[in-house]
């Protein structure tokens, strides 16, 4: 049968553990991939745009599938780690609820069962829906290579559209979130043209804290993907907000300054001037949902 | 090309064991080198769910797991869904219900829908389409497979 469009031969690897899978990956000289879900990676191959002689799968090392959540702790979450996992573990869902409104919508369900935050990550794309979440939780990125390992602030991580501060042989094994006070809440958005199963045309993810009283804003941070060649802190956006009451009026100006970190370019998705609005209104609705949680908790 | 990797499996039941290359989907080795051609391909790249089967319990797009990975797993393709020459009752309502017309869709709407009701014996129409998402049907509107899913739903239920 002729229908398939296969994939180009390459050897498969699944190593048990981390040491092993950093060395494989520097043997092979840039001509390996990581394999966690795949569902980028084998399109890639499949559709020649990337190559690869080797394809080292990660989900054989314990490390990289971990969920591990404490109240205290905060998450630490394996690079390989499906989303449908992140999703229906209640506890993670609850505390972390920006990266849940991403996780739940990367893909449809098929891809959730396979892709994971740390692959979409790793994947780069201006666009990746957990990008944001990351970043205004704050993230960190644990990663390992041949010589040991390493640990940078997610915000360091991406670097160009599809790239990344990944050394060669070095491969993100896990990343952890800081631990969530009662009185801090977030969310995300993205504007697609469906309902469903689309690549954001441009998406926020707002994250508050609120003081004792809960009428002023202690901290805020505010992160957007999609409007630039990686996802973005709104500094000033954020910044703006501090100290400041939780009200529309301030949403609104937050996402007003918002739109000045946006710099977007037009392609089928949308036209900059788009872009730009839509970074504006999803700050705008991010930053009221995170409230909203804030007090429905 | 890359040596064959022995693979051993559980397919709809049945320990199953084959040899493939690593390239090669899981798809690609159920159809071509298992003859079971009930999953489907349509996109080849996780677009359109008509490759749906379920990996340990949870619904995959069979294109987008290469065959080696599933060494140890439990594979449930549209071919498990009948038990004993019986139909399912989400097939027969998918029968019934005029939920195809084509029909390349069907087996991966049947199989995620099965990995649904499995969770959520009692999904409302939202949870439907919305864990549905990721099945593309080009010829109902969808309106007549959300319905055969809640009537399926609902025989199950009578049933227990």
């Amino acid at each position: 049968m002729g229908g398939l469009t296969t994939l180009s031969g390459f050897e498969y690897v699944a190593p048990t553990d981390l040491a092993a899978a950093a060395t494989a990956l520097r043997d092979a000289g840039g001509r390996a991939c990581v394999l966690a879900g795949g569902t980028d990676i084998l399109v890639q191959l499949r559709e020649g745009m990337r190559a690869a002689d080797l394809v080292i799968d990660v989900k054989k090392i314990p490390e990289l599938l971990q969920l591990d959540y404490a109240t205290d702790s905060g998450l630490c979450l394996g690079a390989a780690t499906p989303c449908y996992q992140v999703n229906t573990t209640a506890d993670v869902a609850e505390a972390y609820p920006a990266l849940v409104d991403a996780t739940r919508i990367i893909g449809g369900w098929q891809i959730q069962s396979r892709a994971s935050v740390g692959g979409n990550l790793c994947n780069s794309s201006p666009a990746a829906d957990s990008i944001p979440p990351l970043l205004v939780y704050q993230a960190v990125c644990h990663l390992a290579g041949p010589e040991g390992r390493r640990s940078i602030p997610v915000h360091e991580f991406c670097t160009a559209p599809g790239q990344n501060s990944l050394q060669p042989g070095e491969l993100l094994a896990t990343l952890t979130l800081p631990p969530q006070s009662a009185s801090a809440g977030s969310a995300y958005q993205r504007f697609i043209p469906r309902n469903e199963m689309d690549i954001a045309v441009a998406s926020a993810a707002s994250w508050m804290e609120l003081d004792d009283s809960g009428s002023t804003i202690q901290s805020a941070r505010i992160a957007l993907g999609a409007v630039a060649p990686t996802p973005v802190l709104a500094e000033e956006a954020s910044q703006f907000l501090v100290g400041k009451a939780p009200t529309e009026e301030n949403f609104a100006a937050a996402g007003a300054l918002a739109r000045q970190v946006a710099s977007p370019i037009d392609d089928m998705r949308g036209t900059v001037e788009f872009r730009v609005h839509l970074a504006g209104v999803l700050t705008q609705r991010t930053l009221a949902l995170a409230h909203r949680r804030i007090q429905e908790s | 090309m890359a040596k064959k990797t022995h693979v051993t499996t559980t397919i709809n039941g049945e320990e199953t064991e084959f040899l493939c290359e690593p390239r090669q989907s899981l798809l690609e080795v159920l159809r071509e080198g298992l003859d079971l051609t009930g999953s489907k391909e349509g996109c080849n790249n996780g677009n359109c769910g008509a490759c749906t089967v379920m990996l340990n319990g949870l619904p995959v797009d069979s294109c987008l797991v290469l065959a080696v990975e599933a060494e140890g797993a439990e594979i449930t393709t549209i071919e498990g869904i009948a038990q004993q020459g019986h139909l399912h009752p989400l097939q027969q309502c998918f029968l019934e219900g005029a939920a195809l017309q084509c029909g390349i869709c069907t087996p991966g709407f049947i199989v995620g829908a099965k990995a649904l009701l499995d969770r959520n014996p009692n999904p409302t129409e939202e949870e439907i389409r919305f864990n549905l998402a990721g099945n593309l049907c080009r010829c109902t509107g969808y309106d007549k497979i959300v319905r055969s899913i809640q009537e399926a739903a609902e025989r199950l239920q009578s049933a227990t």
